[in-house]
C-alpha cells in the first residue's frame, strides 16, 4: 500500500507525535475522487502523499480501438468542465498527423469556443476555489453565467455537458445566427459578473488570509515540474502556446490579448491570473464574433477527410462512395505512418496528443498529456509545511480534474 | 536553425545518435544506453529545462517495427520556446533505463505511469510505485498484447464486506 511510503519518517518517541490522515477519496473539498495521505505535526501538514487512480478509466486504451472522429466523445470526458477544449485539442493533434488546413470559418469558431470553455473552466475554478473557502456568493455569480455557456453549447451541438462538436477536418454543424447571437450576449452580460465576482473575493479579508502566501510555487520549481498554463504563469514563467505557437485563429488576435503573468505563485496569485485571462478570452471571443468569416466550416470534401453533404450521399454515387470509406473501419483515412505531438492551450495548462500511427483511421497510440496530472505532482511541494485548513485552498487553486488526471 | 547546432554538437559526443522529423516535431533517436547522458547534455549545455512529456509506446503490432518498445521525452526550452523529443528503444527482456528524476522533478509521476501502463522500469527512481492501476494489478495494461476488455480482472475483484472492513 502506498503507507510504505512514510516510513520514512522519524522512528522512537518522535514518531508518536505524527498522525497520519486520509483525505479523500469521498471528500466534498476534493471535487471529485482523489486521495492524500496527510501526515500531520499537530495541525501543520509534514508530509503529503497523493494517491491516485480512483477515476482511472482506461481512455487511452480506447483510443487505440476508436477512430478518430469516435475517440471524441471519450475525449469529451477528460476535463469535462471545458470539454470543447479537449476536442479542439485532439482535433488539431489528428489535423497536424494528416496535415489539414482547416479553413477560415472553422478555425475561428473554434477559437471562440476554445475561449468560451476557457471562460467556463476558470469560473468554476475561482468559483469552487473561493466556495471551499467558505463563499458562497461568488461561486454562484460565476455558475449563473456558466449555465449561459452551456446555452451556447447546446445551442451549436445539441448537447450540454459532452458536445462532441469538432470532426476530423471540420465540426459537426455549421453554427447559426442563434449562436452569434447568444454569445454577442454573453460578451455584454459577462462583465458585470465578472466585476461582482472580484468586488466580492478580491479584497476579502478571509479570503486573502486563507489565500496569500500559501502554496508558494517558485518559477524554478514550477518549471522543474513541468507545470504549464494559469498555475506557471501564476509563477512567473511567462509561457502560452496561443501566443509562443499560435494555432487555430490566435495568429490574427496577437496583438489583441495579453498573456496574463504575475510572480508570486501563491493561491492568490493563481486566481487573480485566472480571474484576468477570463476578460483577456473575452476580447478574443468579440473580435472573432464579429469578424466571423463566411465559406463553409469542413474543408473540402475532395480531401477525403470528412463526409459529404447529406443530400450529396442521397443523390450521388460519389458522396455515396465516399460516405461509405469513411465510416468502414477497413478504410477510413490514411495518415502517414509517423509519430506526431501536438499541443493546445486548454484552460488548466498545455494540453496535447501524442499520436502514433500505423496508417489506419484509429491511432496506434494516443496518448494525452494531461495538465492536471503534472500539476497534481507539485502538491507535496506546495502543501509542505501549511496548516491542514489550507490543503483545500492548495487543491481548489490547482484545478485538479480528477477524470482528466487519471484518465 | 538552432535544432542542428544542436545535432551537430550532439554528434561529436555521442556517436550514435540519429534524428528524424515530421512536421514542426523534431526527435532525436538515441540508444537506452546513453540516453541519460544525452538528456544530461541537453538540459545543461541546450537549456531544455523543462520535461513536459514522457511516454512511451508498444510497436508490437506496428508495421516494420524492429522494436518493441519506444519511451519519448519531450523537452522545452522555456527561453526560445524550442521543442525536442527524445527517442529511445527497448527490447525484452531488458527493459530498464535510467531514472530521469535528477533531471528533472516532472519526470516523478510521469516515469511511475510509464512503468505502470508497460512495465518499463526506471532505474534510481526514487518510487517507482504503480500510480493508476491498483497495487495488486499484475499486468501491463497498454501494451498490445493486453486485450481491450482485460483479463477478467473486474469479474474477480476482491469485494470487501462491511464485516471484513
Amino acid at each position: 500500500m502506498p503507507l510504505e511510503a512514510l516510513q520514512t519518517l522519524p522512528e522512537g518517541p518522535e514518531k508518536d507525535y505524527l498522525w497520519t490522515l486520509n483525505f479523500g477519496p469521498q471528500h466534498p473539498a476534493t471535487h471529485t475522487t482523489l486521495r492524500l495521505i496527510l501526515t500531520l505535526d499537530g495541525e501543520t501538514v509534514i508530509k503529503a502523499v497523493p494517491d491516485i487512480g480512483y477515476l482511472h478509466s482506461g481512455f487511452e486504451k480506447l483510443g487505440e480501438d476508436l477512430d478518430f472522429n469516435q475517440y471524441v466523445t471519450i475525449v469529451d470526458r477528460m476535463n469535462y468542465i471545458s470539454p470543447i477544449a479537449n476536442e479542439i485539442a485532439w482535433h488539431h493533434s489528428v489535423e497536424k498527423l494528416m496535415g489539414i488546413e482547416l479553413t477560415p470559418r472553422c478555425k475561428y469558431i473554434r477559437t471562440i469556443l476554445g475561449e468560451l470553455s476557457r471562460i467556463s473552466d476558470h469560473l468554476l475554478c475561482t468559483g469552487a476555489q473561493a466556495l471551499d473557502l467558505g463563499a458562497f456568493t461568488a461561486f454562484l455569480y460565476g455558475f449563473y453565467q456558466r449555465e449561459v455557456l452551456y446555452d451556447i453549447f447546446e445551442t451549436i451541438s445539441g448537447q450540454r455537458f459532452h458536445p462532441s462538436y469538432t470532426r476530423v477536418g471540420g465540426l459537426l454543424f455549421d453554427v447559426g445566427d442563434d449562436f452569434i447571437r447568444q454569445v454577442r450576449a454573453f460578451v455584454k452580460e459577462f462583465p458585470k459578473t465578472h466585476a461582482d465576482m472580484c468586488r466580492l473575493l478580491n479584497r476579502n479579508r478571509i479570503f486573502l488570509e486563507r489565500t496569500q502566501t500559501i502554496g508558494v510555487l517558485s518559477k524554478e520549481l514550477a518549471i522543474d515540474l513541468g507545470c504549464t498554463g494559469p498555475v506557471a504563469r501564476a509563477s512567473g514563467v511567462v509561457r502560452d502556446v496561443r501566443k509562443d505557437e499560435p494555432y487555430l485563429a490566435y495568429a490574427d488576435f496577437q496583438n489583441l490579448f495579453k498573456v496574463v503573468c504575475a510572480e508570486q505563485g501563491d493561491c492568490y496569485t493563481r486566481y487573480l491570473v485566472r480571474m484576468e485571462e477570463m476578460l483577456e478570452s473575452l476580447k478574443i471571443i468579440d473580435a472573432a464574433i464579429e469578424n466571423l468569416p463566411p465559406g463553409p466550416v469542413n474543408v473540402d470534401v475532395n480531401s477525403k477527410a470528412v463526409f459529404p453533404d447529406q443530400q450529396a450521399v442521397y443523390r450521388s454515387i460519389e458522396s455515396m462512395i465516399q460516405h461509405f470509406e469513411l465510416v468502414m473501419p477497413n478504410r477510413q483515412w490514411t495518415p502517414p505512418v509517423d509519430e506526431v505531438y501536438g499541443c493546445t492551450e486548454s484552460p488548466n495548462g498545455e494540453l496535447g496528443f501524442y499520436i502514433v500511427s500505423d496508417g489506419t483511421g484509429v491511432a496506434y497510440r494516443a496518448r494525452t498529456r494531461p495538465p492536471s496530472y503534472i500539476h497534481f505532482a507539485t502538491f507535496p511541494y506546495l502543501i509542505e509545511g501549511h496548516q491542514i485548513s489550507d490543503v483545500v485552498a492548495v487543491l481548489g487553486s490547482l484545478n485538479i480534474i480528477a477524470a482528466e488526471l487519471d484518465r | 536553425m538552432a535544432f542542428d547546432s544542436i545535432v551537430t554538437t550532439l554528434k561529436a559526443k555521442f556517436a550514435d545518435v540519429t534524428t528524424s522529423e515530421f512536421h514542426d516535431n523534431r526527435r532525436l533517436v538515441v540508444k537506452p544506453a546513453q540516453l541519460f547522458d544525452v538528456l544530461k547534455a541537453l538540459r545543461d549545455e541546450h537549456d531544455f529545462h523543462m520535461l513536459f512529456e514522457l511516454t512511451a509506446a508498444d510497436y508490437l503490432k506496428y508495421p516494420k517495427a524492429t522494436d518493441r518498445f519506444g519511451v519519448v521525452y519531450g523537452l522545452l526550452n522555456i527561453q526560445t520556446g524550442e521543442r525536442v523529443f527524445v527517442k529511445t528503444f527497448l527490447n525484452e527482456p531488458d527493459l530498464t533505463i535510467r531514472s530521469a528524476f535528477t533531471l528533472w522533478k516532472g519526470a516523478d509521476w510521469l516515469e511511475r505511469e510509464v512503468y505502470d501502463m508497460y512495465g518499463i522500469v526506471f532505474e534510481g527512481h526514487p518510487d517507482l510505485r504503480r500510480i493508476l492501476m491498483p497495487e495488486a494489478f499484475t499486468s501491463y495494461p497498454l501494451r498490445k498484447d493486453y486485450p481491450l476488455r482485460g483479463r477478467g480482472e473486474r469479474h474477480n475483484f476482491p469485494v470487501i464486506t462491511r464485516a471484513e472492513s
